[in-house]
């Protein structure tokens, strides 16, 4: 296969990413459940960041002056950490939302509805 | 050894030598690892027995139940493959298999011997910390994949420990990274060469109660009692494993016992010197790489002898708590990890750093300076 | 020197497939449970994508503290709500087919953005220079954290060598947020005793 004998270049992995981040947001447009939404959210994340390590790749782009280098794996530290902190807020509104009403679908989460 | 294979086949099956060299490689991190399982099963059933006052397995295999490990690995693997009706088929299949797999990812990154390591990592610590936190997610999967509520409650106090301890695990380990300057694991083990004086357990006195700390903290991460809620017999049956039986609950035990010795050789290179010998004997003795490639050859050896013992020794002492002491509760389990490991690894760790910077090089250095 | 790049690119295969595959997964699965397995697959993959682009501190980091911590957080979280009629909800076709349709149509954009560019496909590099330009980032990550930026001196641009700036502020700033949200967090999740409270949760029957 062609792929096989070619070297990666960071075009394969903005292409990895753009699936990852396709499916967050189809979860997260067409799922129920508060925690199917919530993974959503995590794999759109994740497309970001690969994105981001494959710009700050020197491995991948083969001449460092033009990867960002460490900013690129720099932003991707960033973004797991502040993702897991809102992943845990997130959980901590969803089970409040589940203790309040009983139920975790977010079609009944209508009180504010015009 | 890739290369080597490369020249016995035409140009166009190079692939099969590069395959050839890396399944030869798996294989041996695998059977060291299935060694270590066999070896310790056996050990567990002698050790308790005379902890116990009893003998142990006396029988299958000579005076010593030497062959005991084989005769349960052949009844495991022909029971029957019994999965409960409530249970998520897919997930009760695959829980067990995460487990391993997570488990024996260890061994990638932990040298043996000076140089003997499968991938060389520069994150290695890290990457060992970090993988051996996977299983818990194993071990939730299990627990409600099994279809009973007792699973459940045993899986959710795992993880909550387990996930729990991985706090102060990682703090305690972060204190000889500190004092070594580096998260390589060949390069940590390195720097501890010469005698055992130069073990960075004996670098400053907050290492040394570091490794109390990291030991309990190890403990109670890789679930042995005291801290085996999980698997608490008098409690929840058999926690989260209740409703596996034969091969399946046999490859939860070899992740157990696989972790177990993970975690000893990781504090034995971090805490011990690894592979280096309480006296240098091996440079003693000139079996160095530089003198022929034999010569290493044997001085690694060595080395490996020497880390065997020092893993096996830490998989003795865990075997000797779990039939001394009592279990805790849950609830003490956690307070002993909020209200005790966590400020004490972070005033080791504040101490250590403190050391390290007041007086670098050690304890012995810091003797020789004051005398002189 | 062709079979050595071949092996990147096939690990690179595998894991891409896999990611995208157990990504695709979470989409079609309907039962939350298994929808949670197959994003820790996916997040598993992922890393190893990273560890193929040479970032292993970040790689690490994902097995962490995102597999390992967030995704745990996650399947509690599952473990907590799976109650019964909440395992397996499903979504009506036709919001589906909404859902499809901005999904087709956000990928075609994202991919045809990242097949223009041709200096981004790798395209006639070596193996042995590709090796050259990788370097352990452990400690050049950790330096920059503090202020200290060691990959400076060899950017040759130095229009971009001036903006490379040490990231001690952000590092601040997180730690602060984490701070902030762990206590917001455990303020939301806490025990609340009420008179009239709905009916407790009560412990999750067997599921299907």
């Amino acid at each position: 296969m062609n792929l096989l004998t070619q070297p990666v270049g960071p075009m394969h992995y903005l292409l990895v990413g753009a699936v990852l981040f396709v499916c967050g947001v189809i979860c997260m447009t067409a799922k129920r459940n508060a925690l199917g939404v919530l993974m959503g959210i995590e794999l759109v994340l994740n497309g970001a960041t690969l994105n981001f390590v494959a710009f700050g790749s020197r491995f991948l782009r083969g001449d460092s002056a033009s990867s960002l280098g460490l900013d690129g794996q720099l932003m991707a530290l960033f973004v797991i950490v502040l993702a897991a902190a809102e992943a845990a807020v997130a959980l901590a509104i969803a089970l409040n939302f589940y203790h309040t009403h009983a139920t975790i679908d977010v079609d009944d989460a209508s009180e504010l509805k015009g | 050894m890739a290369e080597y294979l490369k020249t016995f086949l035409p140009e166009s099956y190079a692939w099969l030598a590069y395959t050839a060299a890396a399944a030869v490689h798996v294989a041996l991190l695998f059977v060291l690892a299935m060694m270590i399982v066999a070896v310790s099963n056996w050990a567990e059933r002698k050790i308790a027995g005379r902890l116990q006052d009893r003998l142990g397995p006396t029988r299958v295999g000579g005076r010593f139940g030497w062959l005991q490990s084989v005769a349960d690995g052949l009844k495991l693997l022909t029971k029957e493959d019994l999965v409960p009706a409530g249970a998520d088929r897919f997930l009760f299949r695959l829980a067990p298999y995460l487990c391993f797999c997570a488990s024996f990812s260890v061994y990638l990154a932990l040298p043996m011997a000076s140089g003997w390591v499968a991938q060389p990592m520069n994150v290695a610590v890290f990457f060992v910390l970090a993988v051996a936190g996977l299983e818990v997610l194993g071990v939730i999967l299990a627990g409600y994949a099994s279809g009973s509520k007792w699973s459940l409650f045993g899986g959710m106090r795992e993880a909550a420990q387990v996930v729990s301890y991985e706090v102060p695990l990682a703090l305690c380990a972060a204190i000889p990274v500190m004092v070594a300057g580096t998260m390589d694991l060949v390069e940590i083990g390195n720097r501890q060469a010469g005698g055992f004086w130069q073990w960075q357990i004996f670098h400053d006195p907050f290492t040394f109660l570091t490794f109390f700390v990291f030991l309990t903290c190890a403990v109670a991460s890789v679930n042995r009692a005291p801290f085996d809620l999980a698997e608490a017999e008098s409690e929840l049956v058999a926690g989260f494993m209740t409703e596996y039986s034969g091969f399946r609950w046999s490859v939860f035990f070899m992740a157990e016992y696989a972790s177990m010795f993970a975690v000893s050789v990781l504090g034995a290179i971090l805490f011990f010197g690894g592979w280096n010998g309480p006296l240098p004997v091996a440079s003693l003795l000139g079996l160095t790489c530089e003198n022929h490639p034999l010569a290493g050859y044997l001085g690694g050896l060595l080395g490996l002898c020497n880390l065997l013992v020092k893993g096996y020794l830490g998989i003795i002492f865990m075997m000797w708590l779990r039939w001394t002491l009592p279990r805790l509760r849950i609830d003490q389990v956690m307070t002993v990890c909020l209200k005790y490991c966590i400020p004490l690894a972070a005033a080791m760790l504040l101490g250590a750093m403190l050391w390290c910077y007041a007086l670098p090089g050690g304890l012995w250095a810091a003797v020789e300076n004051f005398g002189g | 020197m062709s079979v050595a790049i071949q092996w990147h690119s096939l690990f690179f295969l595998l894991m891409a497939l896999a990611a995208c595959g157990a990504a695709l997964a979470v989409v079609l699965s309907a039962n939350v449970v298994r929808m949670a397995f197959w994003l820790v697959v996916s997040l598993g993959a992922v890393a190893g994508l990273f560890f193929l682009a040479g970032a292993d501190l970040v790689g690490t980091l994902q097995l962490m503290v995102y597999v390992g911590g967030t995704l745990v957080l996650l399947v509690f979280g599952v473990m907590l709500t799976a109650r019964q009629p909440f395992v397996d909800m499903r979504t009506a076709p036709t919001q589906w087919l909404v859902a499809a349709l901005v999904g087709a149509s956000l990928l075609a954009v994202l991919w045809q953005a990242a097949l223009s560019v041709d200096r981004w496909a790798g395209r006639g590099q070596t193996l042995a220079d590709r090796q050259a330009q990788a370097e352990p980032t452990a400690a050049p990550l950790g330096l920059a954290l503090v202020g200290v930026r060691v990959d400076k001196p060899d950017q040759a641009d130095p229009r971009l060598r001036d903006g490379m700036a040490g990231y001690l502020l952000p590092f601040e700033v997180i730690s602060v947020h984490l701070v902030v949200v762990l206590i917001g967090a455990a303020h939301l999740a806490r025990a609340k005793r009420r008179p009239t409270s709905p009916e407790p949760p009560q412990t999750p029957r067997t599921p299907e």
